[in-house]
């Protein structure tokens, strides 16, 4: 088993500083249901922990005017309890539902989510279809970066040695819009996901779509905002034809690979299919139904 | 390598320890806190035997380093019921025998009492959806959904007593 020293900085400046000076591996501590797991498994001799929890904002979750500012730390169950984020981002708070078991929830958080960037990851399909951008801090102050870009390949991601993510914005939608993600495992609970699609769509008062964002999970390297998807949406009334188009956009720009959890050509299918389900919720959704 | 100190409250009563900053907290509460309910089964988050609350959230202790413990309120198997008097969730695993080899049970009372808190009156699909993080291989799960329900029946009653 991997050697750790454990640091818990009180504040980004001295996380950064931690993470930039180290001389063995460092790794970020979130909710660690993945990076613990990490630890037992890791062929490093010797390892970094810094624990970002205790650093103020990282457990924390608001709305300003801007739209929703999420702690990238705060665990998945508590962002599911939170009844003011579930009306305004039913999607996001639906894929942190669906991350493995309640004890998982209790500790697995959207940053680390992010930041483990595993192709089948359940939180970035919908991050991406709601606009997220992940606000960065390193030793040079900080940068932005949509969470599209963010992730570089499976299991990478775009910080640099230093560097974490501080804050992900998600920015308020308009009237009349709202969002959904659906993914598709064999079983019930406790699963990774074969596919992924989340979309973020608005309406206007005639129920025509004026804008849309699609993104798909688990059927490339990384999650994919599909915009050709979504241009077949915008101007329609989602009439059978362009959720048919949108659903063949999406298994187009897939590149799935086939494993014990699916075929390559069963995973481009079956995108298609979410992206149409989800878009037919994010709209119902947007017209002020419960679903 | 340097141990660290740990101060902390198990079922209440203050605890310190000294740990390699790697170990779980599965591995302090069985070997360095002799606390031997708490059961490892997988060691990767996916069994939940291992279950316990840490400031008031159901998690799996093989997934929390020892050292996060500091400042902490950990509850665990011990700290529900005890020989002479059961709590009322025990005592209903015991009458519809939702236990054989047992490796399963201490999680899931943990488990079971944390749903209980959250919601009093689950459906039976509510209960299943909350347990799914807890495996068990000998029961079939239907005699521990039965005790679930069961038990939640109870306390409501008790409650209203």
């Amino acid at each position: 088993m991997v050697s750790v020293v454990y640091e818990a900085p009180n504040s980004i400046d001295e996380a950064v500083r931690l993470l930039k000076e180290s001389e063995i591996p460092a790794r970020v501590l979130a909710g660690g249901t993945d990076l613990i797991i990490q630890n037992n498994s890791t062929e490093d001799q010797s390892r970094l922990i810094v624990d970002v929890k205790k650093i103020d904002g990282m457990l924390e979750a608001k709305f300003s005017k801007d739209g929703l500012e999420l702690g990238p730390s705060m665990c998945c169950a508590e962002l599911t309890a939170r009844g003011d984020i579930k009306q305004i981002f039913p999607g996001l708070v639906e894929a942190a539902y669906l991350i493995g078991s309640t004890q998982v929830q209790g500790r697995a958080s959207i940053g680390g989510n992010l930041c483990n960037a595993s192709p089948a990851a359940d939180t970035i399909p919908s991050l991406i279809a709601n606009k997220a951008v992940c606000i960065i801090s390193g030793s040079d102050g900080e940068r932005n970066i949509a969470v599209e870009d963010f992730v570089t390949g499976v299991g990478t991601n775009c910080l640099r040695v230093g560097e974490l993510v501080k804050l992900i914005k998600v920015p308020m939608p308009s009237e009349r819009s709202s969002d959904a993600y659906l993914r598709f495992i064999p079983r019930t609970e406790m699963d990774i996901a074969v596919a992924g699609a989340a979309v973020s769509l608005a309406l206007d008062d005639d129920d025509v779509c004026v804008s849309a964002r699609v993104a798909i999970g688990a059927v490339a390297p990384t999650a994919l905002l599909v915009e050709s998807a979504a241009a077949c949406l915008i101007g329609t009334k989602l009439d059978v034809v362009a959720l048919k188009n949108a659903a063949r956009a999406a298994s187009e720009s897939s590149s799935p690979i086939s494993d014990r959890r699916g075929t390559a050509e069963y995973r481009r299918h079956i995108v298609g299919v979410l992206v149409k389900r989800a878009a037919k919720i994010a709209m119902q959704r947007a017209q002020g139904e419960k679903v | 390598m340097t141990k660290a100190h740990v101060t902390t409250s198990v079922n209440g009563d203050p605890y310190e320890f000294l740990c390699e900053p790697g170990e779980t907290l599965l591995t302090v509460l069985r070997d360095d806190l002799q606390l031997t309910g708490t059961k490892e089964g997988c060691g990767s988050g996916d069994c939940g035997a291992c279950s316990v609350m840490l400031n008031g959230r159901l998690v799996c202790s093989c997934l929390v380093l020892g050292v996060e413990a500091e400042g902490a309120d950990v509850q665990t198997v011990e700290g529900i019921g005890n020989k002479d008097s059961l709590h009322v969730i025990q005592e209903k695993f015991l009458e519809h025998a939702a236990l054989q080899c047992g490796i399963c049970t201490p999680g899931l009372i943990v488990s079971v009492k944390a749903l209980l808190e959250e919601n009093p009156n689950p459906t039976e699909e509510e209960a299943r959806y909350y347990l799914a993080g807890n495996l068990c291989r000998c029961t079939g799960y239907d005699k521990i959904i039965r005790a679930v329900l069961d038990a939640a029946q109870t306390m409501k009653e008790e409650s209203a007593i």
